[in-house]
């Protein structure tokens, strides 16, 4: 009956960029312990063991492994990039950011490690199972890392709201993962979708509610509304560093498993997810962008920004076509260039006792430092979506996509809050550079090597997708086309 | 006949435990009724034929893990509770979306079909026996979510000492009410 199924070394080998990563995560408790004088070695060694993994993960040819559970696609490598590309631009901004606050946590850089390897299995998870496991690897070190600053009360209070919801999200998920194992008998993927063509269970009611519960769940892992209501307080009591991660790396990694599972898994059900998602998506904008007008916090408002962002994605997503999900993908990319850009200039402008997160801080930013002003210039345009900017274009290929798909007023509606965005960012660009500021002197920045290489990185991100698109775009095609 | 019977009572101690669990004020009570909901569960697993997991489910988790849970609460003193707003401003607002939802579930049950079996069928579980078809299956073609499954627990580890550490320089109260949360998502 039993046949031994022998597991070779070479049938690790689509997992490597993963393993290598989980050696490096270990490696830096070893040296966080042993060799506690020698501290600045652990940035240094997060961000070569993540870019040797881009670089393995970029290379890689699409394979799929262990039986079909783990698919290293072009939709994989992707999403990985994004994800590899967000924590290193963090690890390098985060010497300054920690001397700032004033603590130290040795396994700061390992749990950011442990979560980007939960990221990239979800990126790669062809197996609801895989895909589950991923998903606690990435959130359980970001409940920890939201709770690291312990001095800050509201930090404790988010990192407790934050594990309810996410708990309580993965229950209603793997709710709705049960139910569609029990009526397909399978969890891989892309059997499902062929299961449920061939027993026609499209029009079954038990599908839909396993389908309803998906989506759910989904929706509370990228924060669309109505399940986003723990954004806000979670953003804005987490240290900065920690929300500039969340905002991209597990945002990125719930859109692959949103995609993966919708896009892949259940296909037949187009017609139905698509026109909750263009609802979700209008509610999700409309929500994000008429509460950030009223924040005072900058960090509050860039929460409130990131919820309406996920709805601005998932336009691509309930398109339903290849071009769509191109349009996500290159949108995401986009995204991570020109909202860590604006959060790299919120932890630049933070110092020792003081966080400068109101937007009052922002008054005669210009005057003081043009530099870090006209930075934050470009982010917040770029993040309006006005036209040199990347934004812009990946806004324009969203709208595009869903357009073709047959959801005009959708569109309308995208645009509409698009424009009401404008307001809250440009106020941002108003303080800096037509008002007085409130306490003359300058304040020493802390601008150090890894803060310049992420500003200079984000900068040609925003500006470089925003005038030459095409050929980038026609990279995501090619690789989503590649599989 | 006695199964179904059998599994209705142990459905509903299972969810009358759970409910008990998180509404009992002393956190002793509710570990007993933890207690009481992982044996029902052991019980589910025995209708489903699965002997091997009911006896793991008893020895590993009622035996090992609560007693865990029981020192957690013995050693971390609870005399400051943590308190939280409300995420929902009407708790009447939740019960009414979770009894639609309890609803709506149980509406779709006669809609419900089996999807294709797999090859373990009952039979050919009793011919190997369940430790040995387990054992066989997770480590060749479940490797990868084993190995996924134990890097969580490694990551749990670290989080939980992450979050439980003294703040080095003394932030006055220490201790914070995490370690005991970070050990239930361990458990799941």
């Amino acid at each position: 009956m039993i046949q031994t199924a022998a597991v070779t070394w070479t049938a690790l080998e689509p997992i490597l960029p993963e393993l290598l990563l989980i050696g490096i995560g270990v490696l830096l408790i070893g040296c966080d312990l042993f060799i506690p004088r020698q501290r600045q070695v652990l940035p240094w060694l997060t961000v070569v063991g993540c870019i040797t993994a881009l670089i393995m993960v970029l290379g890689a040819r699409p394979v799929t492994a262990f039986a079909g559970m783990f698919l290293a696609d072009g939709y994989a490598m992707v999403f990985k990039a994004i994800c590899l590309a967000a924590v290193i631009m963090t690890s390098l901004i985060s010497e300054p950011f920690w001397q700032t606050v004033g603590t130290r946590q040795g396994e700061y850089y390992s749990l950011l490690i442990c979560s980007l390897v939960g990221m990239l299995l979800m990126a790669s998870a062809n197996d609801l199972m895989v895909l589950y496991l991923g998903l606690e690897l990435m959130a359980l070190p970001l409940y920890a890392l939201v709770g690291l600053h312990k001095r800050d009360q509201r930090t404790s209070e988010a990192a407790v709201k934050y594990f309810l919801m996410g708990a309580f999200a993965s229950a209603l998920l793997l709710f709705g993962m049960s139910l569609l194992y029990g009526l397909t008998g399978t969890t891989e993927i892309s059997r499902i979708a062929k299961m449920i063509a061939a027993m026609q269970l499209a029009a079954n009611p038990a599908l839909l509610a396993a389908l309803g519960l998906l989506l759910a769940g989904l929706c509370f892992k990228v924060a669309v509304a109505p399940f986003h209501l723990w954004t806000p307080d979670v953003y804005e009591g987490a240290p900065t560093l920690v929300t500039a991660l969340m905002s991209i790396g597990p945002k990125a990694a719930g859109f692959a498993i949103f995609g993966r599972v919708l896009f892949y898994g259940l296909p037949t059900l187009q017609s139905h997810w698509g026109p909750i998602l263009a609802v979700l998506a209008l509610l999700t904008m409309a929500v994000g962008n008429i509460t950030a007008l009223c924040q005072h916090s900058l960090k509050r408002m860039l929460a409130y920004s990131s919820i309406a962002h996920a709805g601005y994605a998932l336009l691509g997503l309930l398109a339903g076509t290849e071009e769509g999900l191109a349009a996500t993908l290159a949108y995401l990319v986009i995204y991570l260039f020109m909202n860590l850009g604006a959060f790299a200039v919120l932890i630049l402008l933070a110092t020792p006792g003081q966080c400068r997160e109101s937007l009052d801080d922002c008054r005669g930013l210009a005057t003081k430092h043009p530099v870090v002003a006209a930075l934050m210039l470009i982010f917040l345009f770029s993040l309006t979506g006005i036209p040199p900017t990347g934004g812009f274009i990946g806004k324009f290929y969203l709208l595009k996509a869903a357009f073709a798909a047959g959801y005009p007023l959708t569109v309308v509606g995208a645009v509409i809050f698009s424009a009401i965005s404008a307001f809250f960012y440009l106020r941002v660009v108003r303080l800096m550079y037509m008002c007085e500021a409130d306490a003359p002197g300058l304040w020493q920045m802390n601008v150090t090597h890894g803060m310049r290489a992420v500003l200079g990185v984000c900068l040609a991100g925003v500006l470089g997708l925003g005038v030459f698109p095409g050929s980038f775009f026609g990279w995501i095609v090619a690789a989503l086309a590649g599989n | 006949m006695f199964l179904q019977l059998f599994f209705a009572y142990c459905a509903l101690m299972i969810v009358a435990s759970g409910l008990l669990a998180i509404s009992l004020r002393n956190p002793v009570h509710c570990v007993l009724m933890v207690l009481v909901l992982f044996f029902h569960m052991a019980g589910l697993y025995l209708t489903l034929n699965a002997e091997f997991l009911a006896a793991v489910q008893i020895i590993v988790y009622a035996g090992a893990i609560l007693v865990l849970y029981l020192f957690v609460l013995f050693l971390v003193s609870l005399r400051e509770e943590l308190h939280l707003n409300g995420f929902v401003p009407n708790a009447w607002l939740g019960r009414i979306i979770a009894a639609g939802l309890a609803v709506l579930l149980l509406a779709i049950i006669p809609a419900f079909i089996l999807g294709e079996k797999g090859e373990w069928t009952v039979e050919a579980v009793r011919q190997v026996t369940h430790t040995k078809a387990l054992g066989q299956e997770l480590f060749t073609t479940y490797l990868l979510p084993f190995e996924i499954a134990g890097l969580i627990l490694l990551v749990a580890l670290i989080g939980g000492l992450v979050l439980a550490r003294r703040d080095q320089a003394g932030s006055g109260d220490g201790v914070d009410p995490e370690p005991a949360t970070i050990g239930k998502e361990v458990s799941q």
